[in-house]
């Protein structure tokens, strides 16, 4: 395996969907590439920079939109 | 318009699986929403309007048109609700039905000039090793609160930057908590199809988010 192929299998390694021998190699990739390893950190900080978004605070609907919305239901 | 009757109940269908047990409360306000209680709808926009606003609004990046798809949503959600059988929370049907509409809304859109997701993805040379030496990230942990939102408002920035397609998928899975197969259904393609496309909007915001997040004085 080299390191494309490597970065190919961050997905399913990570979701824990990789077949286990491929695991077996793409470990076996990463105890021997210490790019690979920092590629893949950087790659799990992604996913938890992310998540930040999901935090976003809601903002008030506009009462112009709550009073179409409910305008629409009685038409 | 979030009217063809395929679509509306794909929130219907998901709601029926989740299998999450609403409460007391929930269950009386979709009675009174079942028997067509004016209160009860307005109590439901106010509750639920902001967050389904967010979600639109992150999809489809304008505020007018994440107030069309809310209020399509909505209508789309009065007019079902009859058919509400309490197999999921409200707010879990809602989310999905303003996904929905704001989907609908996005691919009616006219599409902007955008970027190549290639030339977001990391670059090898002929041997599969890196084009450019990846370098290692600072922790994005622990934020402050000024740190975390001024992070998150960068993030949301490149997310936006990433070509439609791949924003897309980003947002229904690393976002919005979609899994793989209710992602695929929405936007038409296969579990396999979306797993892929999701890797490669990954890896884009990855290169995206590198020059942000490289440990002080690296180069």
């Amino acid at each position: 395996m080299n390191c494309e192929e490597c970065t190919g299998f961050l997905h399913d390694y990570l979701a824990g969907e990789l077949p286990d021998k491929q695991q077996r190699i793409f470990e076996g990739h990463l105890s021997l590439c210490p790019q690979c390893v920092v590629y893949l950190e950087s790659y799990r900080k992604t996913l938890a920079l992310g998540a930040l978004v999901a935090e976003e605070p809601a903002e008030p609907i506009p009462e112009a939109l709550v009073h179409a919305i409910l305008a629409a239901r009685t038409v | 318009m979030f009217q063809a009757a395929g679509e509306l109940w794909y929130g219907l269908r998901v709601a029926e699986h989740e299998g999450a047990y609403p409460d007391y409360g929930e269950t009386a306000l979709v009675a009174r929403l079942q028997a067509s209680d004016h209160s009860a709808f307005s109590e439901l926009v106010r509750a639920q309007g902001p967050r389904m606003l967010a979600v639109a609004r992150r999809l489809l990046r304008s505020d007018d048109d994440a107030a069309d798809a809310v209020q399509e949503a909505f209508i789309s959600a009065f007019r079902a609700i009859g058919n509400f059988e309490g197999g999921a929370r409200l707010s879990t049907w809602l989310h999905r039905i303003v996904v929905n509409a704001a989907l609908m809304r996005l691919r009616s859109r006219a599409r902007r000039p955008e970027m190549s997701i290639d030339d977001l993805l990391p670059r090898f040379v002929e041997d599969g090793q890196y084009l450019d030496e990846p370098r290692e990230w600072r922790s994005p942990e622990p934020l402050g609160a000024l740190e975390r939102r001024e992070t998150r408002e960068m993030v949301r920035g490149l997310i936006d930057r990433l070509p439609t397609d791949y924003r897309t998928v980003l947002l229904l899975r690393d976002i919005e908590g979609l899994d793989t197969k209710e992602t695929a259904e929405l936007l038409g393609v296969t579990p396999n199809a979306a797993k892929i496309r999701l890797h490669r909007a990954r890896l884009a915001l990855r290169g995206l988010l590198d020059p942000h997040m490289r440990e002080r004085g690296a180069p």
